[in-house]
């Protein structure tokens, strides 16, 4: 009937079919609606209201405005940025919270790398200690954050009863625009250092072949020169793996512990664009608003891992 | 000697760190057999008097746990069957079958995950609106079933394409259909990918909050980590939050996932590492 090629494709396509399904219906679709309603004001109550309205979505987002009123002499013209007012001012300031949690991926990277070194020394109940370190990153979840909250707590929470103990006087740590995204940073190196990214230098570790360092040895390399000149680069691929991985969750992730733990305070201090888009759509049900917000994010995601390939991919080591 | 002293350092190292990791999780299981007496007591109490087992009792029925549990359960045994399904079937012809335009779709598959779901999430709202899903629980499992969890295919289809093809063929020979090397030979074959598979979903769809808020209004309806986050207002007293039946709580919903990790580790490390190599 079929010859067998075809009967292959045929197969092949059918066990696709789900997966097409899925991808069309909640990918493909909703990208193109995303897209078209980045430029209405739709309203998902009354759709009758809505109406295409350009670009205006994008402008009052992005856009700043010149106040000439007040600018009277030459120098207020040379320092003209002064006198620019953005047309929402918490959009810049949800963008630079975005990039302020960023700090963490370098930070928890280190402390994984340094945590598969010391793994890697071929020590009896690895297995265990590895499972241990991973526990944080499996529990991420809301029962998690209602800890971190109790640990955080300004009068009893655990953090501050063991600074009081040296004689800090802990912030207020949830509650203060200052110590919030510290405080969040920190437990997400919490969360993470002993998670995916430890594990995948630990199998870097393990692949890097023994006769490297045999030949150091013979040379008399110091551990740090081993250190730099061999393991930093045979890493070089997981490193660039990590990053790009990271910086792709840094602009999407993080609802759920804002969610929990602040939501999104104080005065918008640990608002990311990412909450941002939620509070606009879903409380506040500005759809059209936040499908252009979503867009924006999409670009700054797309340019960071297309900038990391660029600069980063070059410098991966291939063996 | 060298040797020796420094897997000594090591171990030292590895230890002081591991309490570290784990003072905070100790914590709460303290903080959940205290008094609110205790709770509170400044300075504070490392051990409670006496263990109050009683606030898992109270914690477990002011939150009405069961009936959470088991809205929990059906999200998370039917998305980890659907993605488990579709992830093998796709896993499968994309690493094995020759069919036209597979690669380039694949490729499509893989840069989706760099797309924000803030992206997707309005439209998709809309739709289940018009189906009729707002408030039900199919947002939590049916997207699984149409295969959304593009790493769980990622994953598989690295592990299908390192089993040799004489398996395939002499299973064809055999007279076995496709679908039946699919589950017998390849899934048979991939222990470790699928359990990484199965454990991610559990986590996933264990922990997600994200879906049932946007999704769903009917507390009769909440999945463990919604009823968890409301639960902490429920547990404020006259005198403040009672944090001993809010960690009592937390506690019993981490622990499943601290066993089923444990008991599932050794593949699961396997089964990523495999990813990174590839990568």
């Amino acid at each position: 009937m079929f010859s067998r090629k075809t009967k292959e494709a045929l197969c092949g396509y059918l066990f696709i079919m789900p997966n097409l399904a899925g991808f069309l219906a909640f990918t493909l679709l909703p990208v193109a609606a995303s897209l078209l309603l980045s430029f209405t004001n739709w309203d998902i109550f009354n759709s009758q209201n809505s109406e295409f309205i350009g670009l205006r979505n994008f402008t009052s987002i992005i856009g700043l405005k010149l106040r000439t009123d007040n600018m009277t002499g030459l120098t207020d013209w040379l320092c003209f940025w002064n006198h620019l007012h953005a047309n929402d001012p918490r959009f810049w300031q949800y963008l630079w919270n975005t990039f302020f949690f960023m700090i963490g991926i370098p930070l928890s990277m280190f402390g994984s790398l340094a945590l598969a070194l010391v793994m890697n020394t071929k020590l009896r109940g690895i297995n265990f200690f590895r499972a241990l370190y991973f526990i944080p990153t499996i529990a991420a979840g809301v029962a998690m954050y209602q800890l971190w909250r109790w640990l955080l707590n300004p009068d009893f929470g655990l953090l501050n009863q063991l600074l009081s103990v040296v004689g800090i006087n802990g912030p207020n740590w949830l509650g203060s625009p200052l110590w919030v995204k510290p405080a969040l940073i920190f437990m997400g190196f919490w969360t993470s250092i002993g998670g995916y990214n430890m594990l995948l230098y630990l199998a870097g570790l393990q692949g890097i072949p023994p006769h490297l360092y045999e030949a150091a040895d013979i040379d008399g390399a110091s551990n740090w020169q081993k250190f730099r000149n061999i393991t930093w680069p045979m890493l070089s691929s997981t490193t660039f793996f990590i990053v790009t991985m990271s910086l792709i969750g840094a602009f999407q992730g993080g609802f759920d512990s804002l969610y929990v733990l602040t939501r999104g305070g104080p005065a918008g201090s640990s608002t990311t664009i990412a909450y941002y888009i939620y509070q606009k759509a879903f409380e506040q049900y500005y759809m059209g608003y936040a499908s252009a917000l979503a867009w924006i994010l999409f670009i700054f995601v797309f340019a960071a891992t297309l900038l990391n390939w660029k600069f980063g991919g070059r410098r991966v080591h291939y063996y | 000697m060298k040797q020796h002293f420094r897997s000594v350092v090591a171990h030292a190292c590895l230890s002081s760190g591991a309490l570290l990791m784990l003072i905070p999780l100790a914590w709460m299981i303290l903080t959940s057999l205290k008094t609110f007496t205790e709770v509170y007591r400044e300075p504070p109490v490392w051990l409670p008097q006496k263990p109050m087992w009683s606030n898992y009792v109270e914690a477990l029925t002011s939150f009405d746990f069961a009936l959470y549990l088991r809205n929990s359960l059906v999200v998370v045994i039917l998305a980890i069957t659907g993605t488990f399904l579709s992830s093998a079937m796709a896993a499968y012809a994309f690493a094995r079958l020759r069919a036209k335009g597979k690669e380039a779709f694949f490729i499509l598959l893989l840069s989706t995950m760099m797309l924000p779901a803030q992206v997707t999430v309005i439209p998709v709202f809309r739709m289940y609106v018009s189906f009729g899903w707002i408030n039900t629980l199919y947002p939590m499992f049916v997207p699984a079933w149409l295969g959304v969890n593009v790493f769980a295919i990622f994953l598989l289809r690295q592990f299908f394409a390192s089993i040799p093809q004489d398996y395939v063929d002499s299973a064809r020979i055999d007279g076995a259909s496709e679908w039946a090397i699919i589950f017998r030979v390849f899934v048979a074959l991939s222990k470790p990918a699928i359990l990484t598979v199965i454990v991610f979903t559990f986590m996933g769809s264990w922990n997600d909050l994200w879906t049932p808020l946007l999704f769903v209004h009917d507390q009769q309806l909440y999945t463990l980590p919604l009823a968890l986050f409301c639960f902490l207002s429920k547990t404020i007293g006259v005198r403040g939050v009672q944090w001993e039946l809010m960690m009592a709580a937390s506690a019993i919903v981490i622990i499943p996932l601290i066993v089923v990790f444990f008991f599932s580790q050794r593949y699961f490390v396997e089964g990523i590492t495999m990813t990174g190599l590839k990568a």
